[in-house]
C-alpha cells in the first residue's frame, strides 16, 4: 500500500463519516436532554432535499444548507410537538417522523431526481494541505468538515464545562429534580430537540450539496439510524462519537481499500459492512447491562409531564 | 386555551376511534395538499380511494397487495404487544423471499405437490432466521432490538442485491439481475380463477386467525400480553420471558419470511431486487393502525394496500409522484400518534378552576408521573 492509497483513504474517511459526525452530535445533545429521537433518518431526508432544491434553484449553497437545517428544526418541531405536549411515546414518534420524512422528501423531491449541481468545493489550507498523509485528511477538506470539526468542539465544552450544559445534562438524568429545583425542563429538552433537529438537517445537507451533489431517493441510505448507534457506542461521551463517526467513515469506503489492494469482491457484499460493523459494536458494548444502564442518560425516553 | 386532562383511565372508545380520527385527518391533508399542487382534490381523493377498486379486477388486485401486508403486520402485532421492538419485517421478509428462491431454483425441474410447501417451508424459515439473530442478539447480548433489525434489513437488502446480481442471476438472462422464472410446482396456486389472486391470501387469512386464537385464547398468548404490559410482573409470575422473546420473534420473522416468499411464488414468480416496495414499514403502521388487533389490522392491511394502488393510480392518471404513498402513510401514523393521545387526556377548552382549599406546593401539583 503506498503514501497516496492511505493519504486518499485517510481523506476519504473524514469525509464519509462527516455526515454521521454530525448527525450523531445532534443526537448526542438530544439524548443528554432524555429525549430519544428516532427521527433522525427522516429529519436527514428533508435536509437533503430541501438544500438541494433551494441551491439548485437559487444557486446559492449557503442558502441550501441553511434551509437544510431550517427543514430539520421543523421536522424536529414535529416530533417535538407529539411527545412533549401531547407526551406520546418517544420511539414510535420517532419511527412515524423517519417514515414520513422518507416518504416527504421523496415526494418533493421526485422532479429534481438526477440533476446535476455544481457541489460544495474544498479549501486548502495554505501549507498545512501539503503535509504528508495527515495533510489532506485534516487541512484539505470542504468547509463543512472544518464545521463539523468546530461542531465537535463546540458540543464537547457545552456538555463537560458549560452551565447549560449542566442543566441538559441534569434534565435528562431526572427531569423530575431538575425541575423541582426549577430547571426549565420542556424549554431545555425543546431546545436539545432543535439542535438535533438542526444538524440533522445540516449533514442531510451535507450529502445533498457536497458528498454526491445531487439528490436520490433515500440517499441518506440508513447513515441517520448508524448515527443513533454511534451514540451507543461512544457511551454518550462527544469525543468517542467523534471517533466512532470517522471509524464508521472508515468502514463505509472499505471498498476503496479493497479495490487498492486488488481484492475483487461483490460491491453489495462490501455494502453491508457499515450495519453489521454497527451490530457487532452494538453487540459488544450492551453485553455488559450494568455498565449500559450507567452510562446511559437515565431518563432516556421517559416523557415527563409537568403541566397536570 | 386548550389544555390537556387527563381521564384517569383509559378511553376504550377513543382507542378504536383514534385510528379513524386520523385516517379522517389524512385525507383532510391530502385535500389541502392537492388543493395546493392544482390537482382537483375530489378527483384527486377519488382516484386514490375508489378507482383502484371499482372493478373486480381492481378488487382482486387489492387482495394480492393486502397478503404480504396482512402476513407481516399481524406478526408485529405480536412482538408489539410483548413491548419488543421488531422494525425488522422488512429485511425478514426479503430474507424470506431469498430462502424461497434458493429452493425454488434448486427444484426449478422438480415436479409434483411436494414442491411448495418445501419452497413455503424455506421462506418461513429464511424469516424465522433473520428474527433469530436479533432475537439471540436481544437475549444473549441485551442489544437494542430496534437498531439491530433496522441494520439487519440493510444488510438483507443487499444480501439480496448480491444474489439476484451473482449466484441466483439466471444464465440465460441476458445479464439481467434477475433469478430464472420457478417451475410451475413452485407457484402459488391461484384462488379466483382470471384474477391474481393467490394461495397467499388464504395463509393470511388463516394466520389472521391462528394469531388470533394464540393472542387471545392461549395461555402463551397471555403470557406475551403480560410481559408488554408489565415485564416485572411476568417475571414474578415465572413466565419464562427469553423463552416468550424467542417465541415472539421466530414467529413474527416466520410470517414475514412466509410474506416474502408469497411474493416470489404469487405474483412475481421469479427473484427480482424490487421484491417489496417497504411493505415491511407499512406493515409497523398497520399493526399501529389496527391496535394490534386481528381485525383492526385485517382492515387496516386493507387501506394500506388500497393506499399503495392509489399512489400507482395517481401517478398514472394524474401525473403526481409515487412517493405519495410514503407521505401518506407517514401523516397517517403521525395523526394517530396525535390521537392517541384521546384515550388518556381528555381536552378542555377552558382550564378548570381548582378549588382546593390547603394547596400544594406549586411544583409538587404539577409533577406526575
Amino acid at each position: 500500500m503506498d503514501i497516496d492509497l492511505i493519504t486518499n483513504i485517510l481523506y476519504a474517511m473524514i469525509r464519509t463519516g462527516t455526515p454521521l459526525l454530525i448527525v450523531a452530535l445532534g443526537e448526542l445533545v438530544c439524548e443528554k436532554s432524555g429525549v430519544l429521537n428516532l427521527g433522525q433518518e427522516g429529519m436527514m431526508l428533508m435536509g437533503a432535499v430541501v438544500g438541494f432544491i433551494v441551491t439548485l434553484l437559487s444557486g446559492s449553497l449557503l442558502l441550501g444548507f441553511i434551509l437544510a437545517m431550517v427543514a430539520g428544526v421543523l421536522m424536529s418541531l414535529i416530533f417535538g410537538l407529539i411527545t412533549m405536549e401531547l407526551s406520546a411515546n418517544q420511539v414510535a414518534t420517532g419511527l412515524a417522523l423517519t417514515i414520513f420524512g422518507t416518504g416527504l422528501s421523496a415526494f418533493i423531491g421526485s422532479e429534481f431526481v438526477g440533476k446535476p449541481i455544481e457541489g460544495l468545493d474544498p479549501v486548502f489550507i495554505p501549507v498545512l494541505t501539503d503535509l504528508p498523509i495527515i495533510g489532506r485528511m485534516l487541512f484539505g477538506q470542504d468547509l463543512i468538515v472544518y464545521l463539523s470539526f468546530i461542531l465537535f468542539g463546540a458540543v464537547y465544552w457545552f456538555i463537560n464545562y458549560s452551565r447549560p450544559g449542566l442543566v441538559l445534562k441534569a434534565v435528562g438524568e431526572n427531569p423530575h429534580a431538575a425541575n423541582a429545583i426549577g430547571l426549565p425542563v420542556f424549554k431545555t429538552r425543546y431546545l436539545a430537540i432543535i439542535f438535533g433537529g438542526a444538524m440533522a438537517g445540516l449533514a442531510g445537507g451535507y450529502l445533498s450539496l457536497a458528498y454526491t451533489p445531487l439528490w436520490a431517493e433515500n440517499m441518506s441510505a440508513g447513515r441517520g439510524w448508524i448515527a443513533l448507534a454511534l451514540v451507543v457506542f461512544a457511551s454518550w461521551k462527544a469525543e468517542r462519537v467523534l471517533l466512532g463517526a470517522w471509524l464508521f467513515g472508515l468502514a463505509s469506503i472499505l471498498h476503496l481499500v479493497f479495490q487498492g489492494l486488488g481484492f475483487a469482491v461483490s460491491p453489495n457484499l462490501l455494502a453491508i459492512l457499515p450495519y453489521l460493523a454497527t451490530v457487532v459494536v452494538l453487540v459488544i458494548l450492551s453485553s455488559n447491562q450494568t455498565r449500559s444502564r450507567l452510562v446511559a442518560p437515565m431518563s432516556l425516553g421517559n416523557p415527563f409531564h409537568a403541566r397536570g | 386555551m386548550i389544555k390537556l386532562e387527563p381521564r384517569g383511565e383509559r378511553s376504550a372508545t377513543m382507542a378504536y376511534l383514534s385510528p379513524v380520527l386520523a385516517a379522517l385527518l389524512t385525507m383532510l391533508t391530502g385535500l389541502l395538499l392537492f388543493t395546493l399542487l392544482n390537482v382537483d382534490p375530489v378527483e384527486a381523493l377519488i382516484t386514490i380511494l375508489y378507482v383502484p377498486i371499482s372493478d373486480t379486477h381492481g378488487i382482486a388486485e387489492l387482495c394480492v397487495k393486502t397478503a404480504p401486508i396482512l402476513l407481516c403486520a399481524i406478526g408485529l402485532s405480536v412482538v408489539f404487544k410483548a413491548k419488543i421492538w421488531n422494525i425488522g419485517a422488512e429485511g425478514q421478509l426479503l430474507m424470506g423471499g431469498l430462502f424461497g428462491s434458493y429452493i425454488a431454483l434448486q427444484l426449478i425441474e422438480a415436479e409434483g405437490f411436494w414442491v411448495l410447501p418445501i419452497v413455503l417451508i424455506a421462506g418461513i424459515l429464511g424469516g424465522m432466521f433473520w428474527s433469530g439473530i436479533a432475537a439471540i442478539l436481544k437475549v444473549r447480548f441485551h442489544t437494542n432490538e430496534i437498531l439491530t433489525t433496522i441494520m439487519m434489513n440493510y444488510i438483507a437488502l443487499n444480501i439480496l442485491l448480491w444474489a439476484v446480481h451473482g449466484p441466483l442471476k439466471d444464465p440465460e438472462g441476458f445479464n439481467f439481475p434477475e433469478s430464472a422464472l420457478f417451475g410451475d410446482s413452485a407457484l402459488l396456486p391461484v384462488l379466483i380463477e382470471g384474477t391474481r389472486v393467490h394461495f397467499g391470501m388464504a395463509l393470511a387469512l388463516f394466520a389472521v386467525v391462528a394469531v388470533w386464537v394464540l393472542m387471545s385464547r392461549s395461555f402463551y398468548g397471555f403470557q406475551i400480553k403480560v410481559m408488554g404490559m408489565d415485564a416485572g410482573a411476568a417475571r414474578l409470575s415465572g413466565f419464562k420471558e427469553k423463552r416468550l422473546t424467542y417465541f415472539a420473534l421466530l414467529l413474527s420473522g416466520g410470517l414475514a419470511g412466509l410474506a416474502g416468499v408469497g411474493e416470489v411464488t404469487g405474483p412475481i414468480g421469479q427473484l427480482i431486487p424490487q421484491i417489496s416496495p417497504g411493505y415491511g414499514y407499512a406493515a409497523i403502521i398497520v399493526a399501529f393502525l389496527g391496535r394490534l388487533h386481528p381485525l383492526g389490522i385485517l382492515l387496516a392491511s386493507l387501506l394500506m394496500a388500497l393506499l399503495y394502488m392509489g399512489g400507482e393510480m395517481a401517478q398514472i392518471s394524474l401525473g403526481l409522484p409515487l412517493a405519495l404513498t410514503g407521505l401518506f402513510q407517514g401523516m397517517l401514523l403521525f395523526y394517530l400518534l396525535a390521537c392517541d393521545v384521546l384515550i388518556s387526556f381528555r381536552i378542555r377548552l377552558k382550564p378548570r378552576k381548582v378549588k382546593t382549599s390547603t394547596p400544594l406546593t406549586p411544583l409538587a401539583s404539577e409533577t406526575r408521573g
